[in-house]
C-alpha cells in the first residue's frame, strides 16, 4: 500500500466517529502497521497506527492476532505491542478475554506461529488449564516455542516412567519427544536418556548436518584480504581443475566428518592453515522447490552460495561458535542443489584463535532438520 | 467553595513536596548525566538480605536474564530482560519504585541475532529515557520505544535492517538521549556504525560508520566547555569522536586508541578516557583534535567505568585495586583493595562509593579523607546460604534508594527503620 494512501486512510479514520466503524478500523490499522519496512520506512504511519490500535476494544484481539500472517518481524512486534496493551487494559478493568476465539486461533495452524503463540500466552493468563489441554497436541507444530513446551512435557513424562521402572514406555516417550525437539539443550537431555536405555541416536541425521564435502585450498587470506577476493571456485566449480593456491598448486579433495554435531575441523582434518581461505562444496537434494534456512556455526569468516547465488557473508573471526549461530534463508530447487562455502582463517596467534571449523545444516523455517533426498549417508555408525 | 478546595489541594501538594524526598531520576547507564553520582542521596552503608532483611525495601524475581542497569523515571523503575532457549524473547518491565509492585510488562521478539557469550545475554544494554519515553536496546540490536505506561511508540530492528551488524559474543553498549536524539552505538567486526535516532519516530537522523572492531563501550554526553553544547562522545578501539547529537557532525577526534570494554566518563567538561591507561581530554576551540590534559599509564581500568567526583578520579583496576587519583595531574592519592571480581561500574553519593561484585558482595567506601575506607560490606543472596546469582549490572540511585539487579533479581536498598 502506498504511503500516501495509508496517510489518507489514517486521516479519514481520525475524522470518523468511533462507533460502528470498529472492524474497518482494526483492519486498516493492522495494514498500516504491516507496511513498516527497513531503515524506518513506514515508521511514522506504523507509530500512529499502533497508538490507535492499542486503544481498541478487546473484541478486536482476534482480528489483530490474525493480522500476524505475512507480517515482517518489525510489524509483528508492533502488533504484539498493541495486543499486549489491549489485553492489559482489559484485564485491569476486570473484563474477560475472548477465550474461545483465542483457543480457536491457537489451534489453527494456518495462522502465523507468532500470533498463535501470543494468543496462547494471553489464554494462559486467564485459563490455567489451557497448557494441559493444548500443548500435548503441538509436538510437531510450526512454532518452535509450542514444540519446546510439548517436548518438555514428554521429557518429564519419560523421566517419571524411568523412575517407575517402566523402561519401554520411557523409551517411547523420549523417542516421541525427540521427534519434535530442535533446541539443543532438549536434544542433549533426550539423547542422554536414550543412551542410558541402550538406544543410540544419530544426531547428524536428526539435525540434518551436511557431513560429506569436497574441499580445495588454501588460498591467500593474509591481511584478511582474501575474504573479498574472487578465487576461481566462486566462478566455476570444476573438480578436475588445479589452482594456484597460497602455498602452491591446489586441487579438490574430499573430506567427511563423523562428529555427532557435524563439525568439519579443517585445522585438524586438513591443516592448521593461517591467513587462508578454503572452499567447500556439497550437494543437497530436495524433492520440491522450497524456502529453507541454511544454519551455520563457525568461528571463522565465511560466505555461502546456493546454486551459484551468494546468500550471505560475514567477515568476523573468533567471536565464538554455536549450533545455528547463523540462519540464512534461501531457496532450494527440486533435485540437486549446490552449496558452496568459503571459510577464511586469520593470522592471530592466540591459543583461542586457532579454530578453523564449521557445521552446516539445512532446516525448515522452524528449525526442524531436513534430510537430503535421497538421504545423504551419515558417517555415524 | 471551589476556590477553597483548590487552595487546600494546593497546600496539601506543597506539603507532600516538602516532606517527600526529591526523586532525581536515574535515566540511563550511570545516571541521567552519565556521571554515576547522586550528590543529594543518602544511602545505607550496610544491609542484610535473607529471612530477616534489613535496609532492603523489596526484592523481586525477574522473568528473564539481564545485565542492563535499572533506570528510574518519575518514581518508576524500568528493567529489561531476555528469556527463552535462544534468549530471543525481549522484556521491558516497569515497577513502582516505592512498593516494588509490577505496573506493566511488555514482550517482543528479537529480530536480530541473539547468540552471546554465556556470561552475557540479549538484555545486556541499559535502557534510557527522556522522561517521557523508555528506549530499550538489546544485543539483537532491536530498539523498543514505549511511553511510561507501556504503550509501544515505535520499534526498530537495526540488525534486521543491516544483517551484518552483530557480534557473536553479544553487544552491550547502552544508548543515551541528548535533547530529542537517541544515540546508539552498534559497533562490531563487520558492519559497524552509530546511529542518531529521532526519539519521536525512531527514524535515523544520522548514521555514522565506525571502526570495524567490536566495542562494548557506551556513548557519553559531554557538556562542551567551548560551545556550551552537549556533545555525544563515541568511544572505540580507534579513539574517541565527539559528535553533535542532532546531526552526527564530528566536532573533534581523538586518534590514540581507547579501550573497547570500560567506557569513558565525563565531569565538568572533561572526558576521562580509558586510553593508554587513563587520558583526560578537553575540547580546544577551533581544533579538530582535543587537548590532552594528562595521561597516566598505570590508571587503566578493568571492566568498570571510572568515576570522577569532586577533585578525584576513581579507577578500579584488574586485581580489584581501587585507585584514587587527583584530577589535576592524575597522581595517585591512595589505593584500596576490594573484594571482586567486578563487572558493574561503581556509583556514588557525595561522600561514598558503592561497589557491587559479580558474586553480590557490596562494598561501601567512604571518601573525602586522606585514604578511602570500607565502611560497609553486605551480601546479596538468593536464599539461606545461597549467594546471589551473577551481578554485572551497574546499580541505579534514585532519591535515597539504591537499585541493584542480578541476572534474575532486582533489589531496592533503602533505610527501612
Amino acid at each position: 500500500m502506498p504511503r500516501s494512501t495509508i496517510r489518507v486512510v489514517l486521516i479519514a479514520i481520525l475524522l470518523i466517529p468511533p462507533l460502528n466503524c470498529f472492524a474497518a478500523d482494526t483492519a486498516t490499522l493492522v495494514l498500516a502497521i504491516k507496511a513498516v519496512g527497513r531503515e524506518g520506512r513506514g515508521n511514522r504511519e506504523a507509530n500512529q497506527a499502533v497508538v490507535e490500535l492499542s486503544q481498541q476494544d478487546v473484541s478486536a484481539l482476534p482480528a489483530v492476532l490474525r493480522g500476524f500472517r505475512d507480517a515482517n518481524p518489525l510489524a509483528a512486534n508492533y502488533l504484539r505491542g498493541a495486543v499486549e496493551a489491549i489485553a492489559d487494559r482489559t484485564l485491569k478493568a476486570g473484563k474477560p478475554l475472548p477465550k474461545e476465539s483465542l483457543e480457536k486461533l491457537i489451534r489453527d495452524v494456518e495462522q502465523d506461529p507468532r500470533g498463535r503463540r501470543l494468543a496462547y500466552e494471553l489464554l494462559v493468563r486467564v485459563d490455567n488449564s489451557a497448557p494441559d489441554r493444548i500443548i500435548p497436541d503441538l509436538l510437531l507444530d510450526p512454532s518452535p516455542e509450542f514444540r519446546r513446551d510439548a517436548v518438555a512435557r514428554l521429557i518429564v513424562s519419560g523421566e517419571k516412567l524411568l523412575k517407575d521402572k517402566a523402561e519401554d514406555d520411557a523409551k517411547a516417550a523420549f523417542k516421541k519427544a525427540l521427534s519434535g525437539a530442535t533446541d539443543d539443550d532438549q536434544v542433549k537431555t533426550i539423547a542422554k536418556q536414550l543412551k542410558g536405555l541402550k538406544e543410540e541416536i544419530d544426531l547428524q541425521k536428526h539435525f540434518g548436518f551436511l557431513t560429506s564435502w569436497r574441499v580445495v585450498g588454501p588460498f591467500d587470506n593474509e591481511g584478511l584480504k582474501g575474504f573479498d577476493i574472487t578465487y576461481p571456485p566462486e566462478e566455476k566449480l570444476d573438480f578436475a581443475a588445479k589452482y594456484e593456491g597460497q602455498k602452491g598448486e591446489v586441487a579438490w579433495d574430499k573430506v567427511a566428518t563423523d562428529h555427532e554435531y557435524g563439525i568439519v575441523n579443517i585445522a585438524k582434518q586438513i591443516a592448521p592453515h593461517k591467513g587462508a581461505a578454503m572452499y567447500l562444496t556439497t550437494e543437497f537434494h530436495s524433492s520440491a522447490a522450497r524456502v529453507v534456512e541454511f544454519r551455520l556455526g563457525t568461528p571463522n569468516a565465511w560466505k555461502i552460495w546456493v546454486n551459484g547465488k551468494l546468500l550471505f557473508g560475514r567477515d568476523e573471526y573468533h567471536r565464538g561458535m554455536a549450533i545455528d549461530q547463523y540462519r540464512v534463508r534461501g531457496e532450494l530447487k527440486p533435485g540437486a542443489n549446490t552449496i558452496l562455502l568459503k571459510l577464511c582463517q586469520n593470522e592471530q596467534k592466540d591459543d583461542w584463535a586457532q579454530r578453523y571449523e564449521f557445521q552446516l545444516r539445512v532446516a525448515d523455517l522452524s528449525g526442524l532438520g531436513l534430510p537430503s533426498q535421497p538421504a545423504q549417508t551419515t558417517s555415524q555408525k | 467553595m471551589l476556590f477553597r478546595s483548590l487552595v487546600s489541594t494546593f497546600a496539601f501538594g506543597l506539603l507532600l513536596t516538602a516532606t517527600q524526598p526529591v526523586s532525581a531520576d536515574w535515566r540511563q547507564f550511570r545516571g541521567s548525566d552519565s556521571s554515576a553520582v547522586a550528590l543529594d542521596s543518602k544511602l545505607p552503608a550496610e544491609w542484610v538480605d535473607g529471612d530477616k532483611p534489613q535496609n532492603i525495601a523489596w526484592k523481586l524475581k525477574l522473568p528473564g536474564r539481564g545485565l542492563g542497569s535499572p533506570i528510574v523515571v518519575n518514581g518508576r523503575v524500568f528493567v529489561t530482560c531476555s528469556s527463552g532457549f535462544a534468549q530471543d524473547r525481549l522484556h521491558v518491565l516497569c515497577f513502582d519504585a516505592a512498593k516494588g509492585q509490577k505496573l506493566w510488562e511488555r514482550q517482543f521478539w528479537a529480530t536480530g541475532r541473539t547468540m552471546t557469550h554465556p556470561k552475557t545475554c540479549t538484555a545486556a544494554s541499559s535502557p534510557c529515557s527522556d522522561g517521557q519515553r523508555i528506549f530499550a536496546l538489546f544485543s539483537s540490536n532491536d530498539i523498543v520505544c514505549l511511553d511510561l505506561d507501556g504503550n509501544l511508540q515505535w520499534f526498530r530492528g537495526i540488525t534486521h535492517d543491516f544483517p551484518n551488524c552483530s557480534n557473536s559474543l553479544g553487544m552491550a553498549s547502552s544508548p543515551i538521549v541528548i535533547g530529542d536524539t537517541l544515540i546508539a552505538q552498534t559497533e562490531n567486526d563487520a558492519d559497524s556504525f552509530a546511529n542518531g535516532l529521532d526519539v519521536y519516530t525512531g527514524e535515523s537522523r544520522w548514521k555514522r560508520t565506525r571502526p570495524k572492531r567490536a566495542s562494548w563501550t557506551s556513548p557519553s554526553p559531554l557538556k562542551d566547555s567551548v560551545s556550551g553544547e552537549t556533545l555525544a562522545l563515541l568511544q572505540s578501539s580507534a579513539g574517541v569522536e565527539a559528535v553533535k547529537p542532532q546531526t552526527g557532525e564530528v566536532v573533534w577526534t581523538y586518534k590514540s586508541g581507547a579501550a573497547t570494554i570500560p567506557s569513558l566518563t565525563v565531569s565538568e567538561g572533561l572526558a576521562y578516557v580509558p586510553s593508554n591507561g587513563l587520558t583526560v581530554l578537553q575540547t580546544e576551540a577551533g581544533k579538530s583534535e582535543p587537548k590532552q590534559l594528562w595521561n597516566v599509564a598505570k590508571l587503566g581500568p578493568a571492566t568498570p567505568t571510572p568515576l570522577v567526583l569532586g577533585k578525584k578520579a576513581y579507577v578500579l583496576g584488574g586485581a580489584g585495586v581501587l585507585a584514587c587519583a587527583n584530577v589535576e595531574d592524575g597522581q595517585t592519592a591512595w589505593q584500596l583493595r576490594l573484594e571482586g571480581p567486578f563487572t558493574a561500574s561503581p556509583v556514588a553519593t557525595a561522600d561514598r562509593l558503592y561497589f557491587v561484585s559479580e558474586t553480590g558482595v557490596c562494598q561501601v567506601v567512604q571518601i573525602g579523607g586522606e585514604k578511602g575506607e570500607v565502611v560497609g560490606k553486605s551480601e546479596l543472596t538468593l536464599g539461606k546460604n545461597e549467594p546471589a546469582d551473577l551481578i554485572q549490572s551497574t546499580p541505579a540511585i534514585d532519591g535515597n534508594a539504591l537499585f541493584i539487579r542480578s541476572d534474575a533479581f532486582l533489589w531496592k536498598i533503602a533505610e527501612t527503620k
